[in-house]
């Protein structure tokens, strides 16, 4: 459902069924909605089943980087005598992007129905939900369902009478963006600094407290009660795109469209029905200008790019940007595109978690250059610098915030080249952009 | 090949390396640095500098090699283009905050920004219209004094109290361009080994009060050296400036403090400056005190040693060489009744996390040596039998005062000193020495692993090595004795190291004495 609008009849609700539902909210209401089946049937299932048969699904991660969610699980090791962890990544704060928020708000025995099979797969005990430090309301239910959950015998050392301990710990961030970078968040959890780890070793290898460790995303583990209910080939033709994007994806939506909102859709849905047809278009009189289609993390869209683009992993790709986190920002043509572009260097350089040189200082830098430009002070050498910068901070770091940052600083220069020489050229107002 | 050895190419030298080395200690061994600043050999690696980011063949970005490993037939590119490119626009990053203050700044001229930066910096910054940066600076402790503006956050100073001290004050505060390196507010820098940030910071945030504008680098002359202050034996760097010293710092040996060296030590250098040396012989009789050649001198031992009627007892303190305490007990002979060294105690500090590294309790750098050498540390027991000695030989100790009562109930007394103590008037003879910035000599620490230092400046006026006037004194007193002419003679014609020369040694030491023994066992 276009939460907080009415289902659309181009979505495809699987996760999204019951928004807006308080009902859906408490164990019976769960229950009641058929919740729980899902973790009965997983129970009586063997691990490699449960990882075949989400292989199976095509389900990729829904967090932004779109890795196989099977093949993920599959890597961790098996027998080797050590407590495994599952870490759920609800540290949502990804700019434009707000649907882990809703399945919080909602559906959350989705999420720890998803948890607890996805524990069974990898031989996890326990699980840390790692929730962003701003979602009190999110954070409140989602502690409640945990609880009730535990009441109702779900979870704990016996859950639903299987003899197996699953235990689900829900962790508060602080409100730092960089904790929703994997690694960053389990240095977060064991109560450290929250800096992205260097890779290898990998999670699956040594991850929270040194134990091989699984992370998913909220939406991602929102949907295995639902694969294995309907199963993996029920799941994979919910797509446009099977098998290589699977399933249904929550798309938020924001900015200059009639209807923002969260929108469940079939992958590979055309990007323009999103837009024009489930948000309700632009608002009158306005044209499209861009759009940012996963997160503020990706390279920037044009019309022309959106005109033939579908919505999925590749077909995103091959337009020129990424999926992401599935959290799209449209803008009509009253935006100033360098004034939102420095706004989002703006917020890299202030979430950066100053560990890289290239990221500290390059984000920062690339800020003061992009204001300049906007209060017209700009020079003529400024645009090579920015993509200078861009390059310096491109694959040179740790993590890949000061790659976020660049992204859009580059695609808005290369696609949008006439924006920023009208802030060279003084044949647009100047801005003075407060700090 | 061994199996745990795997072939690389680093810049085009062809090496092989054990399995499992960093490319930039492979790099190490190619000849080759990398450029770096958080990396360092005995801290973990946290990465995060990027400036060591080299070109591997067929890796899709270049690699951080402070913590990639390598592989075999693995071919690395440190200076190629691109990864030179990479490193350009790291030292562009680091300066858009770093003062240009290296004229007044202590770390120039040992800076590492300054040294790559002058290397492979762009030259002049694209920042121009910004101002820098700008936090005030902050006392972390007793001696550390702490520059943000400097600061590049390679985090070394964190990681050390973190991993090595064990006493995690100091850590990153705030994020982005704001991050700085915070102490914790209820907590000083006071670790006992916390002086190693200072020279751990590759540029001048942390510096040393005691050090603050004494000296700048390029003046400095650095000698080899051992830490006289216990039985640990660090190995560490005498730095002088026109024969002053005014700076200790660690030498590495990993097998002894790795790079570390403890703030006592570190701070134990100010009597190696004294003024008021003793800088002639002087011999005493019944009309007074006179100065003399060394001529007379020698001949006055030899003459007082060969006459004395009866026991000797040799008393050595715990800074004297090997070599000094050998031949001393040479000279004494075979009436030598007793010979002990006297131990100072203090604290055990140890470093924290690194096993076998402690400022030790026993506050005598050469007490193993002496035991080698034959002394006892029955210091109450030597002073006891003093009434009734016919000659107590000195070998620079710090006397108390019971000490010196005790020495006026022997017959003769020959004083080794460094200063003049005017608590010892009854000295027959008193022989000025060199100390340990003034002599070569070498040290046993509790290890048993004998250890050599180096002269940093030469001694005062008349001053001999110990071993010296010892050896001189033994060979005149009878005929057909040869003293040793070097230092490095005199320490292989003693009986616990004969055979080895200092050139065995090198300049981080070896294993000797039951130490041998063990290993060949």
């Amino acid at each position: 459902m276009g939460y907080p609008h009415p289902i659309h009849p181009k979505e495809t609700p699987v996760l999204s069924k019951h928004f807006g539902e308080v009902a859906a909210r408490t164990y019976a209401g769960w229950v009641e909605r058929g919740g729980y089946a899902a973790l009965r049937k997983a129970l009586g299932m063997a691990p490699d089943d449960i990882i075949n048969e989400v292989k199976a699904s095509g389900l990729r991660g829904r967090g932004g980087a779109g890795f196989p969610t099977g093949m993920k699980w599959s890597f961790m090791p098996k027998d080797d005598g050590r407590p495994h962890y599952l870490c759920c990544n609800a540290d949502e704060s990804e700019p434009g992007t707000f649907k882990d928020r809703e399945i919080l708000r909602w559906t959350p025995h989705a999420l720890i129905e998803g948890c607890a099979i996805a524990q069974l797969a990898i031989r996890a005990a326990t699980t840390y939900i790692y929730i962003r430090g701003e979602f009190t309301e999110p954070y409140h239910i989602l502690r409640r369902a945990v609880d009730e959950a535990y009441a109702n015998g779900v979870l704990g050392a016996n859950a639903l009478g299987s003899g197996k301990r699953i235990d689900i710990v829900v962790h508060r961030g602080a409100g730092a963006y960089i904790c929703g970078e994997e690694t960053a968040m389990m240095n977060s959890i064991e109560g450290r600094r929250g800096n992205p780890r260097i890779k290898p070793p990998f999670p699956a290898v040594a991850g929270l407290f040194g134990m091989p460790t699984t992370i998913n995303n909220v939406e991602t583990l929102a949907a295995v009660p639902a694969i294995i209910n309907g199963g993996a080939a029920w799941y994979s033709k919910l797509s446009l795109s099977s098998p290589k994007s699977a399933g249904t994806k929550l798309i938020s939506v924001c900015g200059h469209v009639q209807r923002p909102g969260t929108y469940e859709i079939t992958l590979g849905l055309p990007m323009k029905e999103l837009i024009y047809d489930l948000c309700g278009g632009l608002h009158p009189g306005r044209t499209l200008k861009a759009v940012i289609p996963g997160g503020a993390s990706v390279p920037i869209m044009t019309p022309e790019e959106v005109e033939t683009c579908p919505t999925d992993y590749e077909g995103i790709v091959a337009h020129g940007s990424m999926l992401g986190s599935g959290g799209m920002i449209v803008m009509d043509d009253t935006t100033d595109l360098v004034y939102v572009i420095m706004r989002l260097a703006r917020f890299f350089a202030h979430e950066s978690c100053s560990q890289c040189t290239n990221c500290r200082e390059g984000t920062a830098w690339t800020t003061r250059v992009l204001e300049r430009l906007l209060a017209g002070e700009g020079k003529a050498s400024d645009l090579d610098l920015l993509l200078d910068l861009a390059e310096n901070m491109t694959g040179k770091t740790i993590c890949v915030l000061s790659d976020s940052c660049a992204a859009p600083v580059v695609s808005g220069i290369q696609k949008f080249r006439a924006d920023f020489d009208a802030c060279l050229n003084g044949s647009r107002a100047v801005v003075t952009v407060g700090a | 090949m061994s199996t745990d050895m795997v072939s690389v190419t680093i810049d085009g030298v062809p090496i092989q390396v054990a399995k499992g080395t960093m490319i930039i200690e492979a790099a190490k061994q190619a000849g080759v640095v990398v450029p770096h600043y958080c990396y360092h050999p005995s801290l973990p690696s946290p990465a995060v500098c990027r400036m060591c980011l080299v070109e591997v063949e067929k890796a899709p970005k270049l690699m951080p090699a402070c913590v990639t490993a390598v592989a075999d037939g693995q071919v690395v590119q440190v200076n190629s283009p691109v990864a030179k490119k990479a490193r350009e626009g790291v030292l562009e990053f680091l300066l858009i905050n770093h003062p240009l203050d290296c004229p007044i700044c202590d770390q120039a001229g040992e800076c590492e920004l300054q040294d790559f930066v002058f290397q492979e910096g762009r030259w002049g910054s694209r920042y121009d219209d910004y101002p820098k940066r700008y936090a005030p600076v902050e006392d972390f402790g007793p001696d550390v004094l702490y520059v943000p503006n400097r600061c590049i956050l390679c985090t070394r100073c964190v990681r050390f109290m973190e991993s090595v001290a064990g006493d995690s004050v100091l850590e990153v505060y705030e994020r982005g361009d704001r991050a700085f390196i915070g102490i914790d507010p209820e907590h000083a820098l006071d670790h006992p080994w916390s002086g190693n940030v200072v020279d751990l910071c590759p540029v001048g945030s942390l510096i040393s009060k005691d050090f603050l504008h004494k000296a700048r680098a390029w003046e400095l002359d650095k000698t080899a050296s051992i830490c006289p202050g216990c039985t640990q034996g660090c190995n560490m760097t005498i730095d002088t400036r026109d024969s002053a010293v005014v700076r200790l710092r660690p030498r590495p040996n990993l097998d002894v403090n790795r790079h570390f060296m403890c703030d006592t030590g570190r701070a134990d250098y100010r009597w190696m400056n004294r003024g008021d040396r003793l800088e002639a012989p002087l011999w005493r009789d019944a009309a007074g005190v006179h100065a003399c050649d060394w001529d007379a001198a020698l001949d006055r031992l030899a003459s007082l040693v060969a006459g004395a009627d009866g026991a000797v007892v040799v008393l050595a303190g715990g800074r004297a060489s090997c070599e000094s305490i050998g031949w001393t007990l040479q000279l004494a002979g075979r009436r030598r009744r007793a010979a002990a060294m006297k131990v100072p105690m203090g604290i055990e500090a140890p470093i924290g996390l690194v096993p076998n590294l402690a400022l030790r309790r026993e506050r005598a750098a050469n007490l193993e040596g002496g035991r080698l050498l034959g002394l006892s540390t029955d210091w109450v027991g030597a002073i006891a039998l003093l009434p009734g000695t016919a000659l107590a030989i000195v070998l620079d100790v710090d006397l108390d005062d019971a000490d010196v009562l005790a020495l006026e109930a022997a017959a003769h007394v020959v004083h080794f000193a460094a200063v003049l103590d005017p608590r010892m008037h009854g000295a027959d003879l008193v022989l000025p020495i060199a100390t340990l910035a003034e002599e070569q000599g070498v040290f046993v620490n509790r290890d048993q692993r004998a250890q050599r230092y180096l002269p940093a400046k030469s001694a005062p006026g008349m001053a001999r090595p110990a071993w010296w006037i010892a050896s001189q004194g033994w060979a005149r007193a009878e005929a057909n004795r040869r003293a040793p002419t070097t230092a490095s003679e005199a320490f292989g014609m003693l009986e616990p190291f004969a055979g080895l020369t200092y050139r065995d040694l090198g300049l981080t030491g070896c294993t000797v004495g039951a130490g041998i023994a063990g290993a060949a066992r």
